[in-house]
């Protein structure tokens, strides 16, 4: 199995890069980490990839709404790289901003003819603001349901904080959930600690039906809100002081699929 | 003389705005929950009639952009095809009457900070939407629409109270006027001179009250007297240089002042000190002289030794008045700028935590009492809350620990203490700027914002201080500031430059003064990039503007150096060289505006000499009255302001980012307890950590200053030591607080905490490695002068030998003994206990000062050793409250036997089970323990005071026993924890 080529996108406002850097590391992609300004003058490095991460934080501050200017940027700079990247099979992950970016660029949505990204315009999903009308810093439980995403496995809970002010998941109407679940891109979703429906705080930001993740119809585009490289050592978890010995945060594995699917190639 | 004063606002709000306007409104109610939230603050201020709100994110666009373009603007970048209804306007169009409801507008003032506004512009030519030399201008604003039974006397009041802050933001209310364009010109100078050698000492006076320029006679004649030696007159940037550099802020006179002691009780024999700074708080350090203490004081931040070859700094500051008047933005600033203190040490640290406290009216205060100019305590909290979170969370480092403390004394001088700890290789500890290196300037650009801050900040608050301060007050821009951190990390690793400092209070004037204090430096103001042209040298020179650092860049590395910020979109610029001249030269095109030697600006401050005495209280001693209903008091103890649980202001902070916390402000089974102290661990590859606490009690201070101190300092070590900490390599923090120490009563309370600093941090070996002070804590309403409660603030910086070992304060299983370590004494002089039955005086917690070090070590043996479960600090609300937390954040009840707890010699006028549930005495923690583990744990703490209290039960209820033996009360932990949680919460 060849050692997966993983790039960390960040910009002006991006925080998460270092430990989500570390998350691909550890489980073994060679990684870089790379400023937006670069990716726009060396489009052609997408070529020489088989991960790309668009890491968490505050791009540009959220200013006009979280993930906007990045994904106009993404738009008017990348479109074209970025749909030829993912139709040759690359990977794309956004975490918490990253998921907000992706949406805006119209990475989920299928483009019209010509065009490479779905249009800004059409876009019928939206990551807004939380109900409770704040940021929200907890841990929450994730549920990984089956979805066309290659390197998600069905039936997983995960342990994984979130910390975010917009991430209230919406449609423009019903059919745009009903086309979302047909599609299988219905990827992670809030649940309790047994795994049950659930309401806030466990669903943090109001959601609808929970959902915390999706992915585009080919699977190889996912985002989510939480954070799973945040929970990669054993004392990152809230509660490790009254558990038992751990050898690793849970996070750790979601990372690991997918650098053991970027390294196979399995189902993309 | 009006040689820096802001010209009047020319831009009138009547006027449609000439330019392009798009209102966005949401489609549905649940995507607007600022309407929402509106509705509810209406209520709580006292309008009936607001039945509906809605809340429209307004922007403004050059007319110069063709129709096409703002289509593709609006609909690309500002409206949410899913979430918005969008209304473009044309340049002058008439908004359509919104039907019955009334329009408030609310825009920031031109020249005020708008950083939706700068990204908009920046993403427009970025993208090529627009082309840069377009120079399109961006301006933002809110539409509210309210409607229902509402006069004109509701519009103003909703709008002055809850949608504006008039001393930045233009309100218009049912008129669509809006102020569009750059901030108005200041009348064009160079060099201008202020004659002062002829003046008498009125005169002299009015010109720095005139100017604001905060300095006293006794400085006006060193001032003077120099002058006249040179035989000129000075300039008015070589006057505002004195001024910002002298400032109580920049230059802490009064703590390094003389200070004369009058005989008194705590100085029977009177006294004197030649520096109380150096002879009390530096002198511990410097007498303790620990080797892991790298750089203390003289820096940014203070550093010690951490693991291998890192250390850790640590620096808290406070920014008082900012906040009192614009609570979002002060407190947002105050984090921004303590941030850059830690970008600014040595060659510049990695800021890993941030820290914040508060010291803030009661939130029930009644709104008739306020006094007049000042905001409500909600309402300055919520502020300050969102302000250090919207700072902080977007910097992308994690806020981690403080505390919040509520007392009627600051109603109109709330206190915001910000703190940063920094990581940094050890060679970057150090810098030194050398003759011909470059003055570089990195960051934001420098505008009319902030004028005066460093002045301001040393006087006292009144009425109009809203009115006449808001040049001082700045916003933050913290993506700016996200950049330059990005920017700058990269540049110090490649050593681009020799020296660095952050441009905080008296902006570039204390920055280049203080890097070129040495050798010399010559500025162009000219140089300096402007937000807006019109700023006239001595703005330029004194603007507080946020986000900026200094640089010091040897001539060879100028290109590179410029290059690295330029690939992060960070602005820099070249403005000067250091010289080795040891004059301070100022330049505005070809004119010298300044020139004036660094020996007079650093040293010329004259030393006054202040008088300090203590006069106690003299209150009578209440003893310890029996408590009549034990299950109420806890009850109301558990849930009183200063313990109740602040889970929704930790919650809106990012305490996870970068991924290195092991211990979080809440833990427990439901994440609910109160933790002592946060744990990080810095390194990827050690399991080194560091813990983060902090210390505080005001209302100690009100009876006596010096016991405070003490406590104050026992509370941040053994928050510390609780965690993990180890109390042998512990540094600590002071951040002074007070009233104004002209009067010999504030400044004697002073040194009474001063000197308390000097005997704990000697007894427990810990070394102060910084500090701040601010010193004129008084509101001025008519003849009447409030000052606050004497506050200090302790901060300790512990190492953690092993994360692997930390303790929480839950309690974990059921059988599990519960031991008291430590003596309780009848100490619950400003206790919450007293505060509960309005009881006034007694003694004051503070630790022994032999036995307190004794036992911080044998329990960080046991810790280490593995034999504790759970640990706790008692601080206020005593054992009880402390016991209460521990069983409701583990889900498990707890048998408590006051029978068994250690204590000394209790007066006949103090109920012992009262004491013993409600003292505070310090030094105190509950541990749990295995029973397989009791052998070691008891080995540890040796001959220490310390006693089996209690075991843990499996059914969640916590039962009390009496010193007689009796049963006393039985709480369930459902009932205690919605106690906790039963108080304000935002």
């Amino acid at each position: 199995m060849t050692k997966p080529r993983a790039l960390v996108l960040r910009t002006a406002g991006t925080n998460c890069d270092a430990e989500t850097a570390r998350a691909l590391q550890v489980c073994g992609a060679e990684t870089t980490v790379l400023h937006l300004n670069r990716l726009l003058k060396e489009p052609q490095r997408l070529e020489e990839l088989e991960i790309l991460v668009i890491a968490g934080g505050f791009s540009y501050g959220d200013d006009v709404a979280a993930g906007r200017v990045w994904g106009l940027e993404l738009r008017h700079g990348l479109a074209r790289a970025l749909r030829t990247y993912v139709d040759r099979g690359g990977l794309v992950l956004g975490v918490c901003n990253g998921f907000q970016v992706l949406v805006e660029s119209g990475l989920f949505d299928l483009p019209g003819e010509s065009q490479a990204l779905g249009d800004a315009s059409a876009r019928d999903i939206a990551l807004t603001n939380n109900q409770s009308n704040h940021y929200e810093c907890r841990w929450v439980t994730l549920e990984s349901l089956d979805c066309a995403c290659p390197w998600i496995a069905p039936g997983e809970l995960m342990p994984t904080p979130v910390a975010h002010a917009e991430g209230r998941f919406v449609v423009r109407d019903e059919t745009v959930l009903e086309r979302l679940k047909a599609n299988r891109q219905i990827a992670l979703r809030y649940v309790t600690e047994a795994g049950g429906p659930a309401s806030y705080p466990e669903n943090p930001n109001g959601s609808a039906e929970g959902i915390a993740g999706i992915c585009d119809p080919s699977g190889r585009v996912l985002g989510l809100m939480p954070h799973p490289e945040r929970n990669l050592d054993p004392w990152q978890h809230p509660r490790w002081t009254r558990l038992g010995p751990r050898q690793e945060g849970e996070g750790l594995g979601f990372y690991q699929r997918l650098v053991d699917c970027a390294a196979t190639g399995i189902g993309v | 003389m009006a040689i820096s004063a802001v010209p009047t606002q020319t831009t009138t709000t009547s006027a449609l705005p000439d330019a392009w306007r798009i209102e966005l409104f949401r489609k549905h109610p649940a995507d607007d929950p600022d309407a929402a939230g509106l509705l509810e603050a209406a209520r709580e201020l006292g309008v009936k009639g607001l039945q509906q709100a809605r809340c429209g994110r307004g922007f403004l666009l050059s007319p110069s952009l063709d129709r096409p373009v703002v289509d593709s603007i609006a609909r690309e970048l500002l409206a949410d095809p899913v979430l918005d209804d969008l209304i473009l306007l044309e340049p002058s169009q008439q908004p359509a009457p919104p039907g019955n409801a009334h329009r408030i507008l609310v825009a920031r003032r031109p020249g005020v900070m708008d950083p939706v506004a700068l990204t908009i512009e920046r993403t427009l030519i970025r993208t090529g939407i627009v082309d840069e030399r377009a120079k399109v201008l961006v301006s933002t604003f809110h539409a509210w629409e309210l409607s229902g039974d509402l006069s004109r006397e509701d519009l103003e009041l909703i709008a002055a109270r809850i949608l504006a802050n008039d001393t930045i933001e233009d309100v218009s209310i049912d008129g669509e006027g809006l102020p569009f364009g750059r901030p108005p010109a200041a009348p064009q100078h160079g060099r201008v001179e202020v004659p002062l050698r002829e003046l008498d000492d009125e005169a002299l006076l009015a010109i720095s009250q005139e100017g604001a320029l905060s300095l006293n006679l006794v400085e006006m004649h060193a001032i003077q007297a120099h002058y006249r030696e040179l035989d000129r007159e000075p300039t008015a940037c070589e006057l505002e240089t004195l001024a910002q550099t002298w400032s109580e802020h920049c230059k802490h006179k009064t703590f390094a002042g003389v200070v004369e002691l009058e005989a008194c009780d705590p100085w029977p024999e009177g006294g004197r000190y030649e520096n109380l700074l150096k002879q009390t708080i530096k002198h511990a350090t410097v007498t303790l002289d620990k080797p892991w203490c790298i750089s203390v004081f003289h820096d940014n931040a203070g550093i010690i030794a951490f693991d291998g070859d890192w250390d850790v700094c640590f620096k808290v500051e406070t920014h008082n008045h900012p906040s009192a008047i614009d609570p979002y933005g002060g407190a947002g600033t105050g984090i921004g700028g303590v941030i850059r203190d830690i970008l600014g040490v040595g060659m510049g640290a990695e800021p890993i935590a941030n820290t914040d406290s508060f010291f803030v009216g009661p939130p029930d205060y009644p709104v008739e009492q306020l006094p007049r100019g000042c905001m409500h305590p909600r309402r300055i909290l919520r502020g300050v809350v969102e302000g250090v979170r919207d700072y902080g969370n977007r910097m992308g480092i994690p806020t981690l620990n403080g505390g919040v403390w509520y007392d009627e004394g600051y109603v109109a001088n709330p206190l915001v203490y910000a703190g940063t700890v920094g990581l940094m290789p050890r060679w970057a500890a150090t810098k030194e700027v050398q003759p011909e290196d470059a003055i570089v300037v990195v960051g934001g650009r420098t505008g009319r914002d902030g004028i005066h801050g460093a002045t301001f900040s040393s006087i006292e608050l009144h009425e109009e201080s809203e009115m006449v301060s808001s040049a001082a007050v700045q916003i933050g821009d913290p993506i700016t500031e996200k950049r330059v951190l990005d920017a700058l990390l990269q540049a110090r690793d490649l050593k681009l430059y020799r020296a660095i400092t952050d441009c905080g209070a008296g902006g570039l004037s204390s920055a280049v003064g203080e890097m070129g204090e040495h050798c010399g430096a010559l500025v162009h103001l000219h140089s300096v990039p402007l937000k807006y042209p019109g700023l006239t040298p001595e703005e330029i020179w004194i603007s507080e503007a946020q986000e900026r650092m200094v640089l010091a860049v040897p001539t060879e590395k100028i290109e590179e150096c410029l290059e690295i910020f330029e690939s992060e979109d960070v602005e820099a610029a070249v403005i000067g060289t250091f010289t080795d001249t040891g004059r301070l030269v100022l330049k505005y095109h070809q004119e010298y505006v300044a020139d004036m030697s660094m020996e007079f600006l650093h040293d010329g401050t004259p030393k006054p000499t202040r008088t300090a005495k203590w006069v106690g209280p003299g209150h009578a001693d209440p003893g310890v009255p029996a408590c009549e209903d034990v299950h109420a008091t806890l009850l109301k103890l558990v849930g009183a302001p200063n313990t109740a649980s602040k889970e929704w202001i930790v919650r809106q902070y990012d305490h996870e980012v970068q991924g290195r916390n092991v211990l979080k402000p809440h833990v427990g089974v439901k994440a609910d307890g109160p933790g002592d102290g946060a744990v990080l661990r810095p390194l990827a590859d050690s399991t080194k950590g560091i813990a983060i606490t902090c210390g505080a009690n005001p209302r100690y201070g009100l009876i006596d200053p010096h016991r405070m101190a003490l406590a104050a300092i026992d509370e941040a070590l053994r928050n510390a030591v609780a965690v993990g900490g180890d109390p042998g390599h512990t540094a600590i923090l002071d951040n002074f607080s007070w009233g104004n120490c002209d009067k010999p009563q504030q400044l004697g309370a002073l040194v009474l905490a001063a000197e308390a600093c000097r005997d704990a941090a000697l007894a427990f070996e810990t070394p102060f490695i910084s500090g701040k002070d601010s010193l004129n804590n008084e509101y001025r309403v008519g003849d009447e002068s409030i000052a606050i409660p004497p506050t200090l603030l302790i901060s300790a910086l512990a190492r953690v030998p092993d994360v692997r070992q930390v303790v929480t304060m839950d309690l974990k299983s059921a059988g599990n003994l519960l031991f008291l370590v430590g003596l309780t004494s009848a100490e619950l002089g400003g206790s919450e206990y007293f505060r509960s039955l309005g009881l006034e005086g007694g003694r004051v917690p503070a630790p022994d000062l032999q036995l307190a070090p004794e036992i911080f070590r044998a329990l960080h043996r046991a810790i280490t050793s593995g034999c504790v479960r759970a640990c706790h600090d008692l601080s206020e609300g005593g054992l009880a409250v402390a016991a209460a937390e521990m069983a409701f954040a583990g889900g498990l009840g707890l048998d408590l036997d006051l029978a068994r707890v250690p204590s000394t010699g209790l007066p006949s006028d103090c109920d012992p089970d009262a004491t013993a549930l409600f003292s505070e005495s310090t030094t105190r923690f509950l541990v749990e323990v295995e029973p397989e583990q009791q052998g070691a744990f008891e080995a540890a703490l040796d001959t220490l005071p310390f006693a089996l209290v209690g075991r843990v039960r499996s059914d969640e209820v916590l039962e009390l026993r009496s010193s007689r033996g009796e049963p006393l009360a039985r709480f369930s932990i459902t009932e205690l924890r919605d106690a906790h949680q039963g108080f304000f919460q935002g």
